[in-house]
């Protein structure tokens, strides 16, 4: 990296955005400052709504009524950019300042050719001509790591899948060389695998363009994967800057120290007693009324009398500062406190299949083909082998979790247990009764005892039905006993939620207590197995936590069994008791959660853990890197032999010929490999 | 494609069918119509005229004929008119083709324009405006707006010349196409073209009125719909000059919804013109189907039908086919 020149390349001083709303003031950026040399890579870390996005879109000038810059100064290169006229700054946009969002799927135009949406962004600036740019697009395609870039031009957007966009994003944002990339979330729609190359060109682009970086995430782990310095913002406000090493490892604002330990990490140590989460309560302030005083005092286990003083942004260190009254003497926040294990309940914490040797939930040689329109009249039909021979069994109580990159079969798993899909072939046993071809009427007593938990808990709630009609008509359709009002008030409570939320509508809720409302409404009938499908990949950080604590609570008290869906495996390892690894519709590995992110025995799982990012740099840059190549194939017509092996950095020959079974290893594990442990 | 075509045709025949058996259901019989009381109180008089037109058949049988028939092109006799369908739809046709081509014309011209810059300046002005042209457009009668654009325009201002086609002083052209401004623009005949284009504003006008609210309505939300999309913001990220996000962008996008309803609207101009025609007294398809449908003339209103028929999926498929232009994720690869 480039020495920081004496000028900085973009100075931001008191930056205020406020959407002037018909309600009054709506203040997402309230006072900001940070600067940024030339070269440098800024992270910018904070939960929905905290302002960072706002924060890009204000330097971009890229506001929508009715937000408006009312106040502060932005300066880039000795210009102020916030005073540049409309075809000034149009001048800086993309020329300058270059901008990546976070919807690759989205952020092309889908009825133009990528040639054209890569060349005219060259040529809008007069930098390049056609023919020069249309030569430059395919070479900055081949750089951003696109396979056949002369072809890849030539191609509309929905022929590439998410990581392939937003490496085109990347080659468009990079073509004219800007001085600043601005990265919003970037990698968030992308699965971990895609995630790690991305960011690796990233800091590569950084390293040999000398392009400035500014990465927004809401992931502590991202930031510390590429970038050198970190803003925390909270509520409209930065509050506290720093390197990563000392931010993550010392946090010295409590807003800062919450997000670290509310996100479980894939290289803290696992204790199966205890499951909860470090959270902090309540939510976010109202961005119309910010709270006087220091905004995060409400939530702040830390919080004293003097709090009620708003802090400043006062060094707390020779390159950091922290806005909190606690810290201001350079102390250190203490660790959260370990909560002490509830007295041992009766689910046992790791059940095995001697303890009960009749599963709950029985899968053998469960296939899900869906049929393909045919190409054309005389083709062949095409399958899409969603879900391809999977064995699983689960044990009452115990909590399995379902990992893999999307399209991999995970949520098609789910739907074929809970019925909503018919196996192609093999079987399902639920509780020892044959599932696999029951009828809808016979289905029906078993729906009460096995639920499912959405993803989206804005698009799982009828939005024109109040909680409590939500609530009450599984009730009603089971025909179950009691008052269904007492039953309502009883199931918000058991959620934490308070029982006068009833007569609300959804759309009142935030996403969080939405998805407590989901999770009310699954328990309303008193199931035994839950189905949760990607439960908590929606939300922030502390509601995440909020929401992991709450399904850890509600299974000791109900004795409840989990198949948990995720794709963010930290989360996966912390919930669960046993882990599956699927990969196109089959099963690679399955294992303990300590076992298998101790000792990985499938090369695709090492690579999956390898690709996890950790929210600290020195241990990031010690990690053991596994390279895993290109994206997962079409699971219209998989790879012969193992379907890893195209990927696999120790393929050889034989696994081309020969399909791998999915084998005992040591100590409970199975893993469908010809070489388990070899990587 | 060609399976395309082939159930083109079929839906074609299937309406013939529909309308084929509802024309001969519903009461109302071309005896009654046609002749006298007088004529029609003798049976002698009656069962010869059946005989004459094929109405004493089998329904089955009279259909068939009919199919036969269609397969040459050949519609049969008129049983108003005594003519040949055919000659008779060739006498009207051009007549309305010109009438509802210029109306859509116009209305395109006027609403799309319209229809973007309401959404790109929206709740300006022009949006307000778009938004009340549409409203208008599409819940005024358009027999009530005719008679008050004949009242105002002719009668009270006389900026515009009166009902028909031409002036009653006036000679036609020279019948080519039929269609009068092409004609005389071919003959060089410009006094006539002028006369014929002047005619043509006023019920133009009108029949573009709804089709004109429509077209606003719809562009104006497409636009706004892609304007918000996110590629938008990138391509403003990007640079780009905001016309060239507007029309490079936002337009092509925003296409697809419009010309859905294009297609059809044109379709629907062509068949429905019969209010405006029968104000402006212009001889065209609109004032043969009323008349055909009051004298219950089997041929001519099951040619009229399967002439709209195939006209409608005729305009279904090329908006098909206009997808694969318009949006590439609708060609399979």
């Amino acid at each position: 990296m480039p020495e920081p020149a004496e000028h900085p390349l973009l100075a931001v001083r008191d930056l205020r955005t406020w959407f002037l709303a018909d309600s009054g003031p709506i203040r997402a950026v309230d006072g900001v400052s940070f600067t940024l040399h030339a070269g440098e890579t800024l992270g910018i870390v904070g939960e929905s709504g905290s302002g960072k996005s706002v924060l890009a879109k204000s330097i971009m000038r890229l506001l929508d009524e009715p937000a408006r810059i009312v106040g502060g100064d932005i300066m880039f290169r000795g210009r102020h950019l916030n005073q540049l006229g409309d075809a000034e700054i149009r001048q800086i946009r993309g020329r300058e300042i270059a901008m990546v969002f976070q919807d690759p799927m989205t952020s092309l135009n889908p009825v133009l050719r990528i040639a054209r949406q890569l060349v005219e962004a060259m040529t809008a600036h007069g930098r390049f001509t056609v023919a020069a740019a249309r030569k430059r697009s395919i070479d900055l395609l081949r750089r951003m790591g696109v396979a056949a870039p002369d072809r890849a031009v030539r191609a509309y957007p929905h022929h590439f899948s998410g990581g392939m966009r937003q490496r085109v994003m990347l080659a468009m944002g990079f073509s004219n060389e800007p001085a600043l990339l601005i990265a919003d979330e970037p990698t968030t729609a992308l699965d971990v695998t895609i995630q790690a190359q991305i960011l690796d060109l990233l800091r590569d682009l950084n390293a040999s363009l000398g392009t400035a970086v500014i990465l927004i995430s809401h992931d502590l782990g991202v930031i510390a994967n590429v970038c050198s310095r970190v803003l925390v913002m909270y509520a409209g406000e930065v509050v506290e800057e720093g390197a990563p090493e000392d931010l993550l490892s010392d946090p010295r604002h409590p807003y800062t120290w919450a997000l670290l330990h509310a996100a479980p990490r894939i290289d803290a140590p696992l204790d199966a007693s205890e499951r909860r989460l470090a959270t902090i309560e309540g939510q976010p302030p109202d961005p119309r009324a910010w709270p006087a005083g220091c905004r995060f005092r409400a939530r702040c286990p830390f919080a004293e009398a003097r709090c009620a003083e708003p802090p400043p942004l006062s060094a707390t260190g020779p390159t950091r500062a922290a806005r909190c009254w606690i810290t201001q003497d350079g102390s250190s926040l203490p660790p959260p406190p370990r909560r002490t294990a509830a007295p041992a309940a009766a689910a046992p914490s790791a059940p095995s299949a001697a303890d009960s040797p009749v599963p709950m939930l029985r899968l053998a040689g469960v296939t899900k083909h869906f049929a393909l329109a045919r190409e054309s009249l005389f083709a062949p039909p095409r399958m899409l082998r969603a879900v391809d021979g999977v064995d699983l069994d689960v044990f009452k109580g115990e909590t399995v979790g379902l990992v893999g990159e999307s399209g991999c079969g995970k949520s098609t798993l789910a739907r074929l247990i809970a019925r909503l899909h018919a196996p192609t072939s093999g079987t399902i046993a639920f509780d020892g009764q044959d599932i696999t071809t029951a009828s809808i009427a016979e289905m029906r007593p078993l729906r009460r005892r096995m639920q499912m938990i959405f993803q989206d808990p804005f698009a799982s709630l009828n939005p024109r039905m109040t909680v409590g009609d939500i609530l009450a008509g599984p009730i009603a359709l089971h025909g179950l006993a009691g008052d269904p009002a007492l039953r309502v008030a009883e199931l918000l409570d058991l959620v934490g939620l308070a029982p006068a939320h009833a007569a609300r509508y959804p759309h009142e809720f935030s996403g969080g207590q939405r998805q407590r409302i989901s999770i009310a409404r699954a328990l309303a009938v008193g199931p035994e197995l839950i189905l949760a499908d990607e439960p908590v990949s929606a939300l922030d950080v502390n509601i995440q936590a909020q929401i992991i604590n709450l399904m850890v609570d509600l299974q000791e008290r109900l004795g409840l069994t989990y198949l948990f869906i995720a794709h963010d495996l930290a989360v996966v390892r912390h919930v669960c008791d046993r882990i599956v690894v699927l990969y196109l519709g089959r099963v690679m590995e399955i294992a303990r959660a300590g076992d298998l992110f101790a000792r990985p025995l499938h090369p695709y799982t090492a690579a999956l853990i390898a690709a996890a990012p950790v929210p600290d740099p020195r241990i990031e840059r010690s990690r053991r890197r596994v390279p895993m190549l290109g994206e997962p194939p079409s699971a219209i017509a998989p790879p012969s032999g193992c379907r890893f092996r195209t990927r696999c950095p120790i393929a050889a020959p034989l696994c081309a010929a020969e399909v791998p079974l999915l084998r005992p290893g040591a100590d409970g594990q199975f893993v469908a490999c010809h070489f388990p442990g070899a990587l | 494609m060609a399976s395309r075509l082939v159930t083109a045709c079929i839906m074609v025949v299937l309406a013939s069918f529909v309308v084929f058996l509802i024309a001969n259901t519903v009461p109302g019989d071309p005896v009654l119509a046609q002749l006298g009381d007088l004529a029609a109180a003798n049976p002698a008089v009656v069962a010869a005229f059946r005989h004459r037109w094929g109405l004493d058949l089998p329904l089955w049988e009279r259909y068939w004929i009919f199919l036969e028939g269609l397969t040459r092109g050949d519609f049969g006799e008129s049983i108003a008119s005594h003519r040949p369908v055919m000659q008779d739809i060739a006498e009207y046709g051009p007549a309305t083709v010109e009438l509802a081509s210029v109306a859509f014309v116009l209305s395109l011209a006027l609403g799309l324009p319209l229809g973007i810059l309401a959404a790109v300046r929206r709740d300006s002005w022009i949006d307000n405006l778009a938004r009340m042209i549409s409203l208008v457009g599409v819940s005024a009668p358009t027999f009530w707006l005719a008679f008050v654009m004949l009242a105002v325009f002719y009668g009270a201002l006389d900026w515009a010349p009166g009902p028909g086609r031409l002036d009653v002083a006036a000679f036609p052209p020279e019948r080519l196409t039929g269609l009068l401004l092409l004609d005389t623009a071919w003959l060089g005949d410009w006094a006539t073209f002028r006369d014929a284009a002047a005619h043509l504003v006023l019920p133009a006008v009108v029949l573009a009125s709804s089709t004109l609210g429509l077209i606003t309505r719809t562009t104006r939300a497409a636009m706004l719909d892609a304007l918000s999309q996110d590629y938008v913001r990138v391509a403003r990220a990007k640079g780009l000059l905001a016309r060239t996000i507007v029309t490079g962008h936002a337009l092509p996008n925003a296409m697809l919804p419009v010309v859905t309803l294009g297609g059809l609207a044109y379709a629907n101009l062509l068949a429905g013109a019969v209010m405006t025609e029968t104000v402006f007294s212009w001889p065209g398809l609109g004032r043969y189907t009323f008349r055909s449908a009051v004298a219950i003339d089997f041929p001519a209103i099951m040619a009229i039908t399967v002439i709209v028929a195939a006209l409608f999926v005729l305009v279904n498929l090329l908006v098909d086919m206009s997808y694969a232009l318009l949006d590439p994720r609708t060609v399979k690869t």
